[in-house]
């Protein structure tokens, strides 16, 4: 029993981290149908600009995290701008090379400046473990932390989206580009608010995971970057609660696989599921097969 | 009030308008009657900023409007409802038509004009929480002729508001079209349905192959023999 609860508790903070990728991984292809595999790289980066902010400038947490989630967004929309926007009416290949390029881009670019090896997050967050319900599972601090910073960005996310006029027209331009246009809705504009968001939400990501596991590298993004993908298309790509729940289903799936022994085979067992999913619901869990009217 | 000069336009390849010039002055109803892919929805694509002409101007009450964006000219007062209705499937039908007051910012003329189009269309009114893919045809082309008023224009450009609706609920959307021009909208309306737009509309062009063939009066199309023949079914 401690046991499972220990892992739920485990799995809910790895479950955090994806969803939060994978809600930029999702934003993005549902307005430009870009699968943006540069994604991973800027949690990367914002992991990296929590590291300096945190060990160089003695940040606390909050602000470290603030100030790491405004720096991605802006890459974000830098990243857009420069390398996705002039293609915008080519080929989707030709898109989805370049954002395989612009991956690669960031992390050796970010390696030439910081070297490959290993840095270690300082303790930012105080060590304090709680036991739970009377058994002997711990939960960190910094498990509560993840989760609770996860939901209040969820929820800014859903105010932002259903409540105002940016969010409004974020939703439009990805139902019909043309009508949103015939609105006044700038679509350029829109697509920036849209980067920066899935951006700054990515960059958050990568902040929690060097305060939860402690330890980036370059190269960090790659492997979380796909398994985020992975949540957003068990979601349905493109489906903002669908991405919210693959990520957090895909991370307690891994630790529980991890918890049973077969640690080797977690990532094997998140492609597995892809795979099931797409054979038996090719729209994801949350997609809808449902025909426009004509 | 909205003048077209030699427009000419490609669309993948095909010219598509070859030197089209229409006018529509304050306050009429003006149709543009053709066939399937005969360039009339390109018109209209053309008019708001969707497509780009290669050559010839679009002048709207004295300015060149030809390479503004689309969603400069929504705010110039040009307002489209287009083709298939294109309505925004998962949002409801009041953020539908907030997304058509987009461009606005005062909130008090916003609320008084989403009363005048739930008068208009009650049934609006009623669906206002379900989301616009849930509607029937007729009720998402009442839909997106509202959200289109919401942009408070001068000019409403309307692509073939009769496809794929039962004609009694065409009868009433033509009615509703009357109404609003009586209500002072200068009105374009592109029909396959011609009879429909004759009977409507004050002055008519028809478009074949991307040229216009003919201009004149509804009356003077309704008892043309070409026309009759052609697009009247004899």
């Amino acid at each position: 029993m401690e046991q499972v609860i220990q892992q739920v508790v485990n799995g809910v903070s790895l479950g955090s981290i994806y969803a939060l990728i994978a809600l930029g991984y999702t934003m993005v292809y549902g307005i430009i149908k870009l699968i943006n595999f540069a994604h991973g790289d800027i949690y990367m980066i914002g992991a990296y600009v929590g590291f300096a902010l945190t060990t160089f400038f003695n940040f606390g947490f909050f602000p470290a995290l603030i100030v790491s989630m405004l720096v991605t967004s802006i890459l974000g929309i830098i990243i857009e701008k420069v390398a996705y926007k002039p293609l915008r009416n080519s080929t989707r290949i030709a898109a989805l090379i370049t954002a395989i390029s612009v991956s690669m881009f960031l992390q050796y670019g970010l390696m030439y400046f910081v070297t490959p090896q290993t840095r270690t997050y300082p303790e930012v967050l105080p060590n304090v473990q709680l036991k739970l319900f009377g058994t002997n599972a711990v939960i960190d601090l910094k498990n509560i932390y993840i989760l609770i910073v996860t939901l209040v960005l969820m929820v800014v996310l859903q105010y932002v989206i259903h409540r105002t006029k940016v969010g409004k027209a974020m939703r439009a331009v990805a139902l019909d580009g043309d009508a949103s246009q015939l609105m006044g809705i700038d679509i350029n504009k829109t697509i920036s608010y849209t980067f920066a968001i899935g951006s700054a939400l990515a960059g958050a990501a990568g902040v929690l995971v060097g305060v939860y596991y402690n330890t980036i590298n370059p190269l960090m993004g790659s492997v979380p970057g796909l398994k985020a993908f992975i949540a957003a298309v068990i979601g349905g790509i493109g489906i903002i609660p669908g991405a919210v729940f693959g990520g957090f289903f895909l991370g307690i799936v891994e630790t529980g696989v991890s918890a049973l022994g077969g640690s080797l085979y977690k990532d094997a067992v998140a492609f597995v599921i892809l795979i099931l999913v797409l054979l038996i619901k090719p729209n994801g869990l949350f997609g809808s097969n449902q025909k426009e009217k004509v | 009030m909205l003048e077209l000069k030699d427009l000419n336009v490609f669309y993948g390849g095909i010219h598509a308008l070859k030197d089209v010039s229409l006018k529509i002055n304050e306050g009429e109803i003006v149709t543009l009657i053709g066939s399937n892919g005969s360039g009339k929805t390109t018109t209209l694509r053309t008019i708001s900023g969707l497509e780009k002409a290669k050559s010839g101007q679009i002048i709207f009450e004295g300015e060149d409007i030809t390479a503004k964006p689309a969603s400069e000219i929504v705010k110039l007062g040009i307002s489209h409802v287009p083709e298939g209705r294109r309505v925004f499937s998962t949002m409801s039908v009041y953020e539908n038509l907030e997304m058509g007051a987009y461009i606005r910012s005062d909130k008090a003329g916003i609320r008084k004009d989403m009363e005048k189009i739930f008068n208009w269309f009650p049934i609006l009114y009623e669906r206002r929480n379900q989301n616009a893919i849930n509607l029937s045809g007729g009720e998402q082309q009442m839909l997106a002729i509202g959200r289109a008023l919401l942009s408070r224009p001068k000019v409403l450009l309307l692509d073939e508001p009769s496809m794929g609706l039962a004609p009694i609920i065409v009868n009433e959307i033509f009615e509703i079209i009357k109404d609003i021009n009586k209500d002072g909208m200068t009105i374009l309306l592109v029909e396959q349905n011609a009879k429909m737009a004759l009977q409507c509309a004050d002055r008519a062009y028809i478009i074949k192959n991307g040229s216009i063939e003919l201009e004149g009066t509804s009356e003077e199309l309704l008892n043309n023999d070409l026309v009759r023949k052609a697009y009247l079914g004899g």
